[in-house]
């Protein structure tokens, strides 16, 4: 070193950097030339691989302070970024440290004023590393070297293959150690390898990608479950893309299904919206028209099926609607509503209540047979909300056209397809409810609900399924006499 | 039934737990492998290992033991009543797969859910044999995340909690009415009364870890909930009210809001439209609001509007910022870091920075631009030493003029 007496006021010092990530050299030497009073603008500091003599020439030694020189002033908050901020991959990184180093001598709270154009640079490169570094932790990927022992045994190597933006690589070594303490692994990058065996770690040169495995058998379980833990239904590509830019992806086993998961939302988005926006052209105006409708509707799953519309059936000028659910396997075959094992438990009751079902316009919520194969037989299945909310059209086309002034909906399917929305059939059953159109709903029991029941479950609710007739009927004579 | 292989019963429980909000990894002890014989460590900060195309990070292995369930709860897609394929993990096989994702750094650590089996005893006991496993036989000192279940037994959460390092109870519904309307089978005082169980043993063993310096740890990561917003008739006022009391009450780290969205199968009680995702977001908002920036749970409520929901178009804190006009604007060179925070615009990063930055300069309109996003949002509200917004913030359409653009609908958009 050069006694500081004798630096010349215009000497101009070139300082070689041994590595990029080297902030102790970087303290030493800044600390001596501070101490040397060598102003910022005459320093050019120089990493490995770097062009950086700006000066054409200079002095490549440091100084060595005088005995008598000033103790450095240097903040805590400096240090911590200055450490951080070392590592950034802009070459500029160590002049605006000792700038700022040098900052301190004069005004030692600097780093507190936060509008300042300097120390705003620092708390970037600051940002950027920790971000970078941050990223590594998290973006990561071990592979299993095969044939180098089986997974759980302890003696396997797991490799990974990174490319950070920053010379952030040995900085980060101990958060793997801290991680992975009893495995063996390596991280290559293009700048430097590390390499801990479980009790040392040791440092390599620079790798490529094709020296990390090119698989691993646990990624297709990763996969599935990425896939799988995404929901569909809240697409948000911009928000996955700021914390997970492309630059990393091509390292991410994951990443490949990312395009395959977008498109696959957006077309099931699509179908939801097109199942979602009925388009009904004008309603049918006479039941005839309807009936042609119904059998080329498919605007739910159920038309789909191997199945017959069936139409409801009875007077045009009926004073009573009786709404059923949905046909079942024998009104599909015959096309006509009401004539399987629930059609004709509801003849009895409906004579025993003294009710005509001739007089009577008799007809179904949902208009198709759902059901499932089992074998030979094709069992019910209840349609579900949104089915019956699509069918409501045909329905409602049917009561604009036969005006009925008393309605009787059977099960909480038909009440659903009233009334748009669920009711419970054994709060809503005894009293009528007005509709829009001026006519009187009442709402009761399915006539297969009786079926399924038994013993004196099955009399108890004939009795209440004989009630509901009995006011019906009732209410019938009376609109009729005023 | 043929047995189902790994992979596939995978897929069925991670898609039936991707309903749960939560994956966070941070808050707990620090923790590491070193002098251990296993792996794992936790650094306080929590990882994203990967981002999914939903925005949503993928920081844990989310998934349920099991999709079978004794209950009949209305909005969940596990319901009893539910369609859904079945599939159950044993504790061995998700310590497992743990271990293995883990291995390879694709997570930060395990949260794990189940659907009810037989009692749900019987299910947290599986729940707490899976941590067991990780945490003794693996030696794994990475993350758990356990959702206990409110009706089992005190003992069993307790045991729960030793291995975790958050526990979590669902809260489900913001409003009693609605958890027995849509959950039948629960009960808020059984939810709230096991939260409270929760609290006080995270208490205790805070308190004896300050005097012995091997008492066990407890949750470390404190215990959070969640809540279904937008399937019930609830408003935001309600659920804003509701998740300040959980957070006195129960001292929790977290309250997350789930959008009901509509799930496949769907039983007939729910609404069939899905509430705005927005509506969301605008609670975590006010969420923010009453946790980092100091507003009351009241002074939330008073952003509401007369339906007592926020308003969707702009945020909450604007929104209250535009009702009391009267407390601005604000000198950002003399205003108290509490008035600061009320400034539409204005973070908690970049409040501290003006803060530390007017001790050394006036500050003009132009630094305060440097230190925050968007300097037309903040400048109706604020004095500098170059800028006073004078008729601005009076202006009738201010609202309008700072709501961010809608974005003009296709007129034939499908």
């Amino acid at each position: 070193m050069i006694p500081a007496q004798r630096i010349r006021a215009d000497t101009r010092y070139v300082i070689q950097l041994p590595e990029p990530d080297d902030f102790g050299f970087w303290r030493e030497r800044a600390r001596a030339l501070v101490q040397c009073d060598v102003p910022p603008d005459r320093i050019a500091w120089v990493e490995p691989g770097g062009s950086g003599d700006l000066f054409g020439r200079g002095d490549l030694r440091v100084p060595s302070p005088p005995a008598d020189a000033p103790q450095i002033r240097v903040s805590r908050r400096f240090l911590q970024l200055a450490k951080n901020a070392a590592l950034h991959s802009d070459p500029e990184r160590f002049a605006l440290l000792y700038r700022l180093l040098w900052r301190h001598q004069a005004n030692g709270r600097v780093m507190e004023d936060k509008a300042d154009n300097d120390v705003r640079r620092l708390e970037d490169l600051d940002r950027s590393v920790r971000r970078d570094s941050h990223k590594m932790h998290a973006f990561v990927r071990f592979r299993v070297v095969e044939d180098e022992g089986v997974e759980g045994s302890g003696d396997e190597h797991y490799v990974a293959w990174f490319e950070p933006d920053h010379h952030i690589v040995r900085a980060n070594a101990g958060f793997f150690v801290r991680r992975f303490a009893n495995m063996k692994w390596s991280i290559l990058t293009p700048r430097l390898s590390l390499h801990w065996d479980g009790e040392t770690m040791r440092e390599g040169p620079a790798a490529e990608r094709g020296d990390a495995p090119s698989g691993d058998p646990a990624e297709d379980l990763w996969r599935k479950y990425y896939a799988s833990i995404f929901n569909p239904a809240r697409l948000k590509v911009g928000a996955m893309l700021k914390e997970m830019p492309r630059k990393y992806w091509k390292n991410m086993p994951e990443a490949a299904l990312i395009p395959e998961l977008v498109a696959g939302a957006q077309q099931r988005e699509s179908t939801m919206v097109d199942a979602g926006t009925l388009e009904f052209e004008e309603r049918p105006e006479t039941l005839a028209a309807i009936d042609k409708a119904i059998h080329a509707c498919r605007k739910c799953p159920i038309g789909e099926l191997d199945n017959h519309a069936v139409m409801g059936e009875g007077p045009q000028d009926a004073a009573l609607m009786i709404v059923g659910e949905q046909p079942g396997d024998q009104e599909d075959q015959s096309g006509r509503p009401f004539i399987g094992p629930a059609g004709q438990l509801l003849d009895v009751h409906l004579e025993r209540a003294g009710i005509d079902r001739g007089k009577a316009y008799v007809t179904n919520t949902v208009k198709h047979f759902k059901y499932v194969q089992r074998g030979k037989r094709r069992l019910h299945q209840s349609p579900n909300a949104k089915e019956i909310d699509t069918c409501r059209w045909w329905v409602e086309s049917e009561r604009a056209i036969v005006q009925p002034k008393l309605l009787l909906a059977m099960g909480a399917s038909a009440a659903r397809g009233m009334l748009g929305k669920t009711v419970s059939i054994t709060k809503a059953r005894g009293t009528p409810q007005m509709l829009e159109d001026g006519s009187e709903l009442w709402i009761t029991a399915h006539p297969s609900y009786l079926l399924r029941l038994d013993g004196e479950a099955r009399e108890k609710q004939e009795r209440l399924f004989d009630a509901d007739l009995a006011a019906v009927a009732q209410r019938l004579a009376e609109m009729a006499d005023s | 039934m043929a047995q189902l292989s790994v992979i596939e019963r995978l897929e069925i429980l991670a898609d039936a737990a991707k309903y749960d909000a939560s994956c966070a990894s941070s808050g707990t002890a620090k923790k590491n492998s070193i002098g251990g014989k296993g792996i794992g460590s936790t650094e306080g900060m929590g990882i994203c290992h990967a981002y999914a195309p939903d925005g949503r990070c993928i920081s844990l292995l989310k998934i349920l033991l099991t999709n079978h369930c004794i209950f009949d709860c209305h909005y969940c897609i596990n319901r009893k009543s539910s369609n859904v394929r079945r599939a159950k993990f044993t504790p061995q096989e998700v310590a497992d797969l743990t271990i293995s994702f883990y291995r390879r750094n694709y997570i930060e650590g395990l949260f794990l859910s189940s659907g009810i089996v037989k009692s749900s005893d019987h299910t947290m006991e599986q729940m707490i044999e899976t941590a067991r496993i990780l945490r003794e036989e693996y030696d794994f000192r990475g993350y758990i995340h356990l959702k206990t279940i409110p009706e089992a037994d005190p003992q069993l959460t307790y045991r729960a909690g030793l291995y975790a390092d958050r526990v979590s109870i669902n809260v489900e519904l913001p409003t009693d009415a609605g958890l027995t309307r849509l959950a039948p089978d629960k009960n808020s005082r059984q939810i709230e009364g096991a939260m409270g169980g929760v609290k006080d043993s995270i208490v205790e063993a805070k308190d004896a870890r300050k005097r012995f310096r091997h008492a066990p740890r407890f949750a470390p990561a404190g215990q959070s909930t969640q809540m279904i917003v937008g399937a019930d008739a609830a408003s935001d006022a309600d659920i804003v009210g509701k998740a300040s009391r959980l957070y006195d009450s129960f001292g929790l780290r977290r309250v997350y809001y789930s959008a009901f969205s509509p799930i496949p199968d769907a039983s007939a009680v729910l609404p069939l439209k899905r509430p705005p995702l927005i509506r969301e977001h605008r609670l975590y908002q006010s969420d923010w609001l009453m946790r980092f920036y100091g507003y009351k749970p009241s002074e939330v409520m008073q952003a509401t509007g007369d339906d007592g929901n926020l308003p969707l178009d702009i945020d909450p804190k604007l929104a209250w910022a535009l009702k009391f006009r009267e407390s601005f604007p604000l000198d950002v060179n003399r205003a108290s870091r509490e008035m600061l925070l009320r400034v539409p615009g204005l973070g908690v990063r970049a409040v501290n920075q003006i803060i530390a930055a007017r001790r050394h300069r006036t500050l003009r309109l132009d630094d305060v631009g440097k230190l925050t996003v968007s300097v037309t949002k903040v400048r109706p509200f604020i004095i500098t030493a170059d800028w006073r917004p004078t008729t601005l913030t009076d202006r009738a359409d201010l609202r309008s003029l700072l709501a961010p653009k809608q974005e003009q609908l296709e007129l034939f958009a499908a």
